[in-house]
């Protein structure tokens, strides 16, 4: 059924159609409409699942975790600093191996006291363990939500699912939202071989001595690694059912691309207009949007960047303060001796809310084009300097 | 691609408006993409909303800075604001209003729409006479004048979103659609 | 009669012997708390109010209500105090555990 609803709006029918049990979610802006949807959903029992109100976000996760170890399938969603005072427990899911899906509404980091989009909130918790979904429209969003809870059951990892402030969250758009059935085939109920009972009781999460922690480290690396895989394999699974194919990286005229974007979240989309005007300019541009971020799919990556003899504009709408945009790193240690002498360039651009438009894509082409490598120091682009 | 700027007041359904036409669009296989101005809503503050209408599908996620039509919710917006900035020279503004299309001499590089949606509104006792509800009369001029849906997707939308004296809303866009009156380019 | 179970001895010798959460290996059922206890709480049922805050306050629920006075279950009680100090009549001593 087509359906043209908020960016919001599709993490909620997402979590529906997958059929969260439990969620437990703290309103924030511009994440509210998520949990408003979803508590009317558990009210008039559309959604067959325990509405936890909590006291904090910080609340919010540790209900989460609870659900999760007792064999739940747990939803919930924040934005910014609501996901900054879950941070403690988002490493507790990360290697308590508990396969919470989470929607976050990517907002900037406050002072100055912004609701308006940037990625810094989730990158901030990039090294948690979480997976990390970057999305670019609405249909994506319930897509991937569908998607997240499968793979992140399968290999007992956390995901979380991202949409720009507003530019996606309170967006408008037509959705295909799938009949319940259909997802029912492709997502089956959790059954987690290890759980919190009362028939058979544990300790989770106790005093691990440095003998036995490392190891743990070291088997929940090894199972997020798969997640690339099963991200292409699920994803096609999906495509065959709902025809609308889920990638790792979106690659749009990549292939024969002088000048390749590499972008996430609806920024990614923009670039694709960019893309088709620079073409029309005599530019032979094209983009690559992340979709996947973490576990980084490094294979992907190559495989899409492929020949050396182009050059690479990174688009970052996040800044590692005191280093450099964090895509923009992130992709060049990933093609660090394996492309030779690609000039990769990294473009810091509409933080806290700053639109991306047209207009800036032009001016990173135009630097790109003509920029000598090697480039550390950062191009700012939209500042007013 | 059409891109539409809504100007209106908070409280006065504006948001909702380019939601129901939004709906009414895709109804009729059509790509759409509506969004509010990004941040915090104030009743009786200037607010806008936008819309994008295309046959294929939109991945532009910019702001609208130059719409091709613009339309004014709020006829006392006329005075305080510029609602002509950025609009495409030859685009139409669609005013609520019970003036003359002759009446607005300021936009003479654009073509100039009127509909009387506050009267309309009152007239089906829609909202209060101080405060009339007047966005449903709006978008049933709105569909008309940039043929962007046929009346009855448009009504059908009307009655999923509008759960209140709903068939008077659906009675106020017909009304719009009959009496919206077109002005010629060059503010004659 | 000595009940006392030898648990066979778990080793780790590599991360495939693992489960993939930091979890016990055991059950928990034999994990008896009580025999960390160096002091016992002993209640003085004729000065007890039957207040339940002992009930509430036991960090371990190792204090359960049997015939509307608080017993203390002494397999999971580690001996903490904390029935002791929040008794507002002072009705229970922490007494040496004789070893």
């Amino acid at each position: 059924m087509k359906k043209v609803i908020m960016g919001n709006h599709a993490l909620s029918y997402g979590a529906q159609l997958g059929r969260a049990q439990v969620v437990a979610a703290y309103p924030i802006t511009p994440q509210t409409q998520v949990v408003e949807l979803l508590s009317e959903m558990c009210a008039d029992k559309s959604l067959d699942a325990k509405f936890i109100k909590v006291e904090s976000e910080h609340s919010a996760m540790a209900a989460c975790l609870g659900a999760s170890l007792a064999g739940a399938r747990t939803f919930t969603a924040t934005s910014s600093h609501g996901l900054a005072l879950m941070h403690e427990l988002l490493h507790w899911a990360a290697i308590g191996r508990l396969p919470v899906v989470m929607g976050n509404i990517n907002r900037a980091m406050a002072p100055g006291w912004s609701i308006w989009s940037d990625q810094n909130d989730s990158l901030s918790q990039r090294d948690t363990g979480w997976m990390q979904y970057y999305c670019a429209s609405n249909q994506e969003v319930l897509d991937t939500t569908i998607q997240a809870f499968k793979v992140s059951e399968a290999l007992s990892v956390p995901g979380m699912i991202m949409l720009d402030a507003f530019t996606l969250s309170h967006t408008y758009e037509v959705v295909d939202i799938p009949e319940q059935e259909k997802v029912d085939a492709f997502l089956p109920p959790f059954r987690p071989k290890l759980r919190l009972s009362s028939e058979d009781p544990r300790a989770f999460g106790g005093l691990t001595s440095p003998e036995h922690y490392f190891e743990l480290r070291y088997k929940q690396q090894k199972d997020i690694e798969k997640a690339p895989a099963l991200v292409a394999e699920t994803g096609k699974e999906y495509e065959k059912l709902f025809g609308r194919r889920l990638e790792l990286i979106e690659g749009y005229k990549n292939e024969d691309a002088e000048l390749l974007f590499i972008t996430a979240g609806t920024t990614g989309y923009t670039a694709r207009v960019a893309v088709d005007a620079l073409r029309e300019e005599g530019v032979k541009a094209g983009n690559l949007r992340f979709r996947l971020f973490r576990p980084f799919p490094f294979a992907e990556l190559r495989r899409l960047v492929g020949r050396s003899g182009r050059r690479v504009a990174v688009v970052d709408r996040n800044l590692s303060s005191g280093c450099n945009g964090i895509f923009f790193q992130e992709v060049k240690s990933a093609l660090y001796g394996h492309v030779d002498g690609m000039p990769i360039f990294g473009y810091v651009s509409g933080l806290g809310g700053r639109d991306i438009a047209l207009e800036h894509f032009r001016e990173i082409a135009a630097d790109a084009l003509k920029r000598q490598p090697p480039a550390e120091e950062i191009v700012w682009i939209g500042v007013r300097k | 691609m059409i891109e539409i700027r809504f100007h209106g007041r908070g409280g006065q359904g504006t948001v909702v408006a380019s939601k129901i036409l939004a709906d009414a669009i895709a109804k009729e296989g059509n790509y759409v993409q509506a969004y509010p101005e990004f941040g915090v809503e104030r009743r009786g503050a200037p607010v806008v909303a936008f819309l994008r209408v295309d046959n294929k599908p939109i991945y532009d996620k910019s702001r609208i800075y130059t719409p091709d039509h613009v339309v004014v919710v709020e006829p006392t917006l006329v005075e305080a604001i510029d609602v002509t900035d950025g609009l495409k020279p030859g685009g139409t503004i669609l005013i609520n209003t019970d003036k003359k299309t002759t009446d607005f001499p300021q936009y003479k590089a654009f073509r100039v729409v009127t509909v009387d949606a506050t009267g309309i509104a009152v007239k089906n006792k829609l909202g209060t006479l101080a405060a009339p509800i007047v966005n449903t009369a709006i978008t049933g001029a709105v569909v008309k004048i940039f043929e962007l849906a046929k009346l009855p997707s448009l009504q059908d939308s009307i009655r999923e979103t509008i759960g209140i004296k709903t068939e008077d809303n659906v009675k106020a866009a017909a009304e719009a659609f009959e009496q919206v009156v077109f002005g010629k380019a060059g503010g004659k | 009669m000595s009940k006392k179970k030898t648990l066979e001895k778990i080793v780790l010798a590599t991360e495939r012997d693992f489960p993939i959460m930091p979890m016990s290996l055991g059950t928990m059922h034999h994990n008896r708390t009580g025999a960390w206890r160096n002091i016992r709480p002993v209640i003085d049922k004729e000065k007890c109010i039957q207040c339940g805050i002992c009930w509430k306050f036991c960090p371990d629920v190792a204090i359960y209500v049997e015939n509307e006075y608080p017993v203390v279950d002494y397999v999971y009680c580690k001996g903490c105090g904390i029935c002791a100090e929040e008794c507002p009549v002072k009705c229970i001593a922490m007494v040496e555990e004789e070893k």
